[in-house]
């Protein structure tokens, strides 16, 4: 079985977001896996170590994305691509289309397996456009999957609710929270990621030049929340506390109350 | 020249969420008088729901009413939206942040070859160019984008922009044909409704959420009565679902789902970086917690330090007599 991960690296959630000269500082910051993306990496682990089969993982982003390719094939996978350009940029129509022209050159693909969303940008569009622009069916937010020779049965969140999916392969899966608890990379898997096929690739060697990259959508400014002060610790036993509180909300403008 | 909009209604629990007014409220702050509003509705026996959403606009309802189109299948949706696109060829579509309007609006930007905004707070018009605000790393910072080639996709999330009201000259309803597509490849088998009668997490207009302090499945039982008292909804942090105390559908933070109601009442929260992401831009937080220390407080408009096993049936109480 062939599998594929689509996966970005984003900030760690731990990060504080800092505005420098109108951009996102990125300053000593620590990246990660996007952890919804982490969840596609491990399932497809899973997924081979059942069914047998490869696992290439694809990002496109910077070289230092080059990092959390690398943590993917301590994990597992067997081979990494990275496209790096700069005129791609964060537009997701962009980006699906240069993954869709990657995947146009490499085929056959069983599953590809990405994240619900990114944590940064959540947008939540890459590998749905992408399951659109390969005409293959996809199933978002799935919190498990069987996989047998030519379907799968997976179950999907939908806010709750539970929907179990019969989708004929090769398919598109978004991972969701509780898919699969992620495992940590071994220091034999690292040696081992260090020999395993590293491609880099271009826009170009895709079959792509870059009047075909057309941004759809522009930023015109990027700000902080308000930040909150702390406010009134109640004071005196508890019960008094309690009636000061629903005393306060009573009388403040929320509408609900 | 007239523009048209449309905008894919979402239905759930036989109910017309309410996301779908706000996403026409959304559009009415930027069309211009002569562009046209059509809300595509899909399902079931639904005509007495898109009698009632067409009340709210001024344009046209396209019903598809069909068995086929009962439970939520994307593909089986996206049929009869993909006809409707061909038909109007739309300036913009405007769809509901949801489980159901997140996977929907990709396959139709994806289909449009259009730009896509996601999770939209707030729109406004600024000379000839409208303006869309929405959150980076789950809040923690915002943009303002403009859309600058081709048609548009939105998706609006719940709970921040005003619904639409309802309008003195009702939409005309136009009932559409449907065929469903001969083969299809993802078969929708079966639903489990886990949140059937329940407030809806994103949509909840008070939230009472747990965390590590909540300690067991059982400890969200206060928690849950004290929602129930407030027609509100229970959330979670990612501690309280890593511990397996309640299911990953409730988690609020970076990583889960990111709520903005009137009143978030944190029990037993610390308030990691993470969590803060997802909640901080409530209306009013308060927080409990047995820590004086615990970072939540630095964040919360009122504050209780004390034992939320003691402190929340208390509320639940005082409510109920508040609200009698």
């Amino acid at each position: 079985m062939n599998i594929y991960v689509i996966l970005k690296q984003t900030f760690d959630t731990e990060e504080k977001i800092i505005i420098q000269d109108g951009e996102i500082s990125d300053d000593g910051v620590k990246y990660v896996i996007n952890p919804y993306d982490e969840y596609a990496v491990e399932e497809a682990i899973r997924l081979k170590e059942q069914h047998g089969g490869s696992i290439t993982v694809v990002s496109i982003g910077p070289s230092r994305t080059a990092e959390a390719l690398r943590t993917a094939l301590a994990l597992g996978a067997d081979e990494a691509v990275l496209i790096t350009e700069d005129r791609i940029g964060s537009e997701e129509f962009n980006i699906s289309k240069v993954l869709a022209a990657y995947f146009a050159n490499n085929q056959p693909y069983d599953l590809i397996l990405g994240g619900n969303f990114s944590i940064d940008n959540g947008g939540g569009q890459v590998a749905i456009r992408l399951s659109q622009l390969l005409h293959i069916p996809h199933v978002s937010s799935i919190i498990k999957i069987d996989v047998s020779s030519d379907h799968a049965i997976v179950l999907r969140d939908s806010e709750g609710d539970t929907e179990t999916v019969k989708v004929s392969l090769p398919a598109l899966f978004t991972a969701q929270q509780g898919l699969n608890e992620p495992r940590y990379p071994s220091l034999p898997g690292i040696m081992k990621a260090k020999k395993k096929p590293f491609h880099h690739l271009s826009i170009e060697d895709l079959g792509l030049t870059s009047s075909e990259i057309i941004a759809k959508t522009e930023r015109i400014s990027l700000f902080l929340p308000p930040s909150r002060n702390s406010g009134q610790i109640l004071q005196g036993e508890l019960n008094q506390q309690v009636s000061q509180l629903v005393h306060l909300l009573k009388h403040s403008d929320v509408l609900s109350i | 020249m007239s523009k048209f909009y449309i905008v894919v209604a979402e239905v759930r629990d036989g109910k017309l969420r309410q996301v779908t007014l706000e996403a026409l409220q959304a559009i009415s702050l930027v069309k211009e008088d002569d562009d046209f509003v059509t809300t595509v509705i899909l399902g079931h026996q639904i005509m007495d729901i898109a009698q009632q959403l067409s009340e709210h606009l001024n344009g046209q309802v396209y019903v598809f009413d069909h068995m086929d189109l009962k439970t939520y299948n994307a593909e089986i949706h996206f049929t009869a939206i993909k006809h409707v696109l061909n038909t109007l060829n739309p300036h913009a579509v405007f769809l509901g942040h949801t489980a159901v309007g997140r996977e929907l609006a990709p396959m139709i930007a994806a289909y449009l070859e259009a730009g896509q905004l996601s999770d939209v707070i707030s729109i406004e018009k600024s000379g000839a160019e409208i303006l869309y605000t929405r959150p980076l790393y789950a809040g923690k910072a915002f943009e303002i984008k403009k859309f600058t080639d081709g048609p548009q996709v939105v998706t609006i999330r719940p709970n921040n922009i005003a619904a639409a009201d309802t309008v003195e000259l009702h939409a005309q309803i136009i009932t559409k044909e449907f065929t469903p597509p001969s083969s299809l490849r993802s078969v929708v088998q079966d639903v489990i409704r886990k949140t059937s009668g329940k407030v809806d997490l994103t949509e909840a207009k008070i939230v009472v959420s747990g965390g590590r302090g909540v300690k067991s499945v059982d400890g969200f039982r206060p928690l849950q009565e004290l929602a129930d008292v407030l027609n509100g909804a229970v959330g979670a942090s990612r501690g309280a679902c890593d511990a397996g105390y309640c299911d990953y559908a409730l988690q609020i933070g970076q990583t889960g789902k990111v709520v903005t109601p009137e009143i978030y009442i944190a029990c037993g929260i610390s308030g990691a970086i993470q969590h803060l992401a997802g909640m901080s831009q409530s209306r009013i937080i308060i927080a409990i917690n047995k820590d004086p220390e615990a970072p939540i407080f630095k964040m919360a408009d009122y504050g209780i330090v004390g034992d939320l096993f003691v402190v929340v049936p208390l509320l639940t109480e005082e409510f109920k007599k508040a609200l009698a």
